[in-house]
């Protein structure tokens, strides 16, 4: 089975294509379709990893599969797949999240006039992120990584009659095409120095040291710049909060679990070109760190519950990449997975609510737990996950995560205030949805438990959500760590003061957050009036957006319409100049073959005419005077010829 | 002997008939020496052994051409009325003119060197002419015909009255 | 007798002839002055005949030609001049000036 595995991505890519060429009139067939390959191949996948999982005896199970397109001296592309724990882990990650969307979308998107196309999109998208996941090399990993932007904006901006949306579309594409670009410099210098791709040739080459130092730094922050873009670490973080035009399972499903866990792959797949930098890991952790902390504050204020989210993703892909930076590759992928579960629940989860009430500010929410039972009982376990309290998933990958920077006092003292803010921010986020008195009574009775199909996946999330963190419970003999690690197996530490700290920051959090929140004993107004400069600056998002569109946006216009008015007025104007002096040349030209050339013609003519007026008297009509001047003429050439007078006269000018 | 005598005489005649050809004011008397002068050239032909074309000269010129041309004289001109002009007003450059080409041409002439034969005459020469007309200018015989022919015609078209 | 003495004979009675050419009036006188022309011609072509070629006739022959000819020309033009005549009731070749500019 582990050798056909190749055929995961394409499974995806069939329904794509079927649903583009044949049924995209017919609702019902084309989401059934693709439901189809999509269970098909989370079933395909659970083997993959239950086969892997017995492949592994003492130490990491690899397989490859690949054959070269491109095979010179120097230089090798090749087309394969990878399968190792990572790979298995992301695949059921993936595919599960995938699922749940798709059989969400039934629900949520019933009705909508694209409704097959988005079906199409999703699967397109699918595709793409197995492909990318299970890429031998970094060329392939590349392609499918565009795939994966493309798949996005196509997404983002599927509503694309609405001028945000499309917007936003651009906007995600655009700035994940700046972080693109480095990738693209750090993939030109691995080929150019190392002639390959391959993730093992170029590990082996790196440990062998072939490219070090400077050169080394170089390609490793190259190709985490494309991380930046993709996993929208700050400063390539401004198109996400935007991307939450797209429909709710969209955002579910690539703003959460997956596409945004691409860049954290990423990294996790380079583990061993940044662990042979210090520069370059160093470089990683603090944009992780500075990431978590810059996304937590923001969320604290934010009013859109999808904004909210948006910026929970941000902080959270902040903590992976830190740990990741910091050298602990099992604790970022374990966080990426079980986020990837509670992440996906929230998005959902907020996506019943505004289906329900038809609005995102949660000023408008409250008292919905009422109305909408497993909408919001999940939530609510979702979000004690993401705040990190035991037993739930998040509480283990979190401890993980901060036991990564048990090197880094500094790291670990902001990690655990992040760890505050979101256990904070996430409460203030439940009780003002699902508590307290209804803001907006005509939405309130409106609102109504979503459809079942919408909320099967919030349940099948939230069972996960708790139960998929135990693989990594510390005390386990054969745990996550010793399953996905870098290096060495090994089994996580438990650390009993790391837990009891984490706990205590959490439950203060979720105490402060009901406090303002529900209590109402601390008033939110009075504290946003005292720190009003800091809630300003927080709630406009620090102003990113804004200094990017005054320093990048405002000057490539400017010198867009600069270059659109020199062509049209210089280079056309040269063209038109051209075309008026060639005009003007011919007119010039007229004048001279009308008055000069047509002048000398006809005054030849004139010439000829003058002249015959001269010598018209010479006609006397006189038969005399013809025949004299005849025979005068005669006997002169008579004379001539006979004589040497001819001679003698050309002999004097020399001529003879 | 007496050969220069005779050709001096001729040809006195010749160039005194043919003044008066040029000079005399009645168109008639100028026939009249024109034929006079056409006699003494078929004289100065038969001193030059040519008889033969001698006697075609009297036939032909004198009593043809001149005879038509005594015809045209009186077909278009009165004998009785008052003499027209003779000359117009070309007479003196003209006669400067015939002169300097009498010089130019016997100056020329005696310059060129002719290579005189010794050989008699011919004695038979209308039989020898009309062989050699008949064989060696056969073509020139009878384009002459047609010349003859065409002449004919010609002058009975051009001289014809409007209605004929 | 000389070659040289018909020659120059041949050549006065040219010039004569040339001279009544241009200098007369009558239409007529021209054309008897145009004769003149002719026959000179032919005392010299019969006069190289008997001294150049005395046994060759072509010159004899060439002058038999030239008298024919000269008959045809001459019947021709007295043909016109009686025409012209009809005409202008006068053969003055002076006033026959049509083709004047």
């Amino acid at each position: 089975m582990l050798e056909s595995s190749f055929i995961i991505p394409f499974l995806p890519l069939l329904s794509f294509v079927l649903i583009v060429f044949f049924t995209h009139n017919r609702e019902k067939l084309s989401s059934g379709l693709s439901i189809f390959m999509m269970t098909v191949a989370w079933v395909y996948s659970i083997i993959v990893v239950i086969q892997v999982i017995a492949h592994s005896g003492g130490h990491a199970f690899v397989l490859e599969r690949a054959f070269d397109i491109v095979n010179l001296k120097n230089f090798r592309l090749e087309l394969g797949i990878l399968v190792d724990p990572l790979t298995a882990i992301m695949l059921v990650v993936v595919n599960t999240v995938s699922l749940m969307v798709h059989i969400y979308s039934l629900g949520y998107m019933h009705g909508d006039r694209l409704f097959s196309r988005f079906f199409a999109y999703l699967s397109l998208f699918t595709f793409a992120m197995l492909g990318l996941v299970m890429a031998n090399n970094f060329f392939l990993i590349f392609i499918f990584w565009e795939l994966v932007g493309l798949t996005s904006y196509l997404l983002i901006g599927f509503w694309y009659e609405k001028k945000s949306a499309s917007d936003a579309g651009k906007k995600a594409f655009i700035t994940t095409k700046v972080g693109d670009l480095g990738f693209l410099l750090g993939l030109m210098m691995m080929g150019f120095y190392l002639g390959t791709f391959n993730y093992h040739e170029v590990f082996a080459a790196i440990e062998a040291g072939q490219i070090s130092g400077g050169v080394l730094t170089a390609m490793a922050i190259f190709v985490f710049c494309g991380a930046v873009g993709k996993s929208a670490q700050f400063p390539l973080h401004v198109w996400l909060p935007d991307a939450m035009e797209g429909p709710t399972p969209v955002s579910a499903l690539i703003h959460a679990a997956t596409m945004v866990a691409a860049g954290v792959f990423l990294v996790a797949r380079s583990m061993t070109v940044f662990l042979a930098t210090v520069d370059g890991a160093m470089t990683v952790a603090w944009i992780g760190l500075i990431t978590s902390f810059f996304a937590a504050t923001i969320a604290l204020v934010q009013v859109d519950i999808k904004r909210v989210l948006a910026f929970s993703t941000l902080s959270q892909l902040g903590y992976m990449i830190m740990a990741l930076g910091l050298g602990g590759y099992t604790a970022g992928t374990f966080h990426l997975m079980t986020h990837a579960f509670f992440k996906a629940l929230l998005f959902l989860g907020a996506g019943s609510v505004i289906h329900a009430v038809h609005t995102n500010d949660i000023n408008e929410m409250g008292g919905l737990s009422a109305k909408m039972k497993i909408t919001s009982t999940t939530f609510i376990i979702a979000s004690l996950s993401i705040a990190g309290i035991f037993p739930l998933s998040g509480f283990w990958s979190k401890d993980e995560i901060i036991a990564s920077a048990h090197n880094h006092p500094f790291f670990m003292v902001v990690a655990l205030l992040v760890a505050f803010m979101t256990a904070f921010y996430m409460f203030r986020l439940c009780f003002k949805t699902f508590f307290g008195q209804p803001q907006d009574q005509e939405k309130f009775d409106h609102a109504h438990e979503s459809p079942r199909s919408m909320t099967w996946p919030l349940i099948f999330l939230a069972v996960l959500s708790v139960v998929a963190g135990w693989v990594g419970i510390p005390w386990l003999k054969y745990g996550y760590a010793s399953f996905v690690y870098h290096g060495h197996p090994h089994n996580a530490e438990p650390n009993i003061i790391l837990m009891i700290v984490s706990t205590i920051v959490a439950v203060s959090g979720i105490i402060l957050a009901y406090l303002m929140y529900y209590k109402k004993s601390i008033s939110a107004e009075a504290m946003g009036a005292r720190f009003k400069p800091i809630y300003t600056l927080l709630y406009n998002k620090y102003y990113v957006d804004e200094f990017y569109d005054m320093a990048l946006i405002k000057p490539v216009h400017a010198t867009a319409r600069f270059l659109w008015r020199f062509d049209a007025g210089v280079i056309d104007g040269l063209v038109n100049l051209y075309g008026k002096v060639t005009i003007w040349l011919a007119d010039v030209k007229y004048w001279i073959d009308a008055n000069i050339v047509d002048g000398i013609v006809n005054g030849l003519g004139l010439i000829c005419g003058a002249a015959s007026q001269a010598f018209r008297y010479i006609q006397s009509g006189r038969l005399a005077h013809y025949l004299f001047v005849v025979l005068f003429g005669l006997i002169v050439i008579g004379l001539l010829a006979t004589s040497n007078l001819l001679n003698w006269a050309l002999r004097q000018v020399n001529l003879l | 002997m007496t050969e220069p005598l005779v050709f001096y005489l001729l040809a006195f005649l010749v160039i005194a008939s043919a003044l008066a050809v040029v000079t005399v004011r009645n168109i008639f008397h100028c026939a009249l020496f024109l034929i006079f002068c056409l006699f003494s050239i078929a004289g100065i032909y038969v001193m030059l052994f040519a008889e033969f074309v001698a006697v075609v000269q009297v036939l032909l010129y004198v009593g043809a051409v001149a005879i038509l041309m005594i015809f045209a004289i009186m077909l278009t001109s009165r004998l009785a009325g008052h003499d027209v002009q003779m000359s117009n007003e070309q007479v003196f450059i003209g006669g400067f003119l015939s002169l300097i080409m009498v010089y130019g041409l016997v100056w020329s002439l005696s310059n060129t060197f002719f290579r005189i034969s010794d050989e008699a005459p011919a004695v038979n020469t209308p039989l020898a002419i009309g062989k050699s007309l008949m064989t060696d200018f056969v073509l020139p015989f009878e384009l002459v015909s047609v010349i003859l022919l065409a002449a004919m015609i010609g002058a009975i078209v051009i001289a014809r009255r409007e209605g004929n | 007798m000389q070659l040289m003495h018909y020659l120059s004979l041949a050549a006065i009675l040219f010039s004569i002839g040339f001279f009544g050419v241009v200098t007369r009036r009558n239409a007529i006188a021209i054309l008897m002055s145009l004769e003149l022309m002719f026959n000179a011609v032919n005392i010299n072509l019969i006069a190289f005949n008997r001294y150049v070629t005395p046994g060759d006739l072509l010159g004899q022959i060439f002058a038999i030609f030239v008298i024919v000819i000269a008959a045809a020309e001459a019947v021709v033009g007295l043909s016109i001049v009686i025409l012209i005549y009809r005409h202008w009731r006068g053969i003055d070749v002076d006033r026959i000036n049509l083709m004047k500019w």
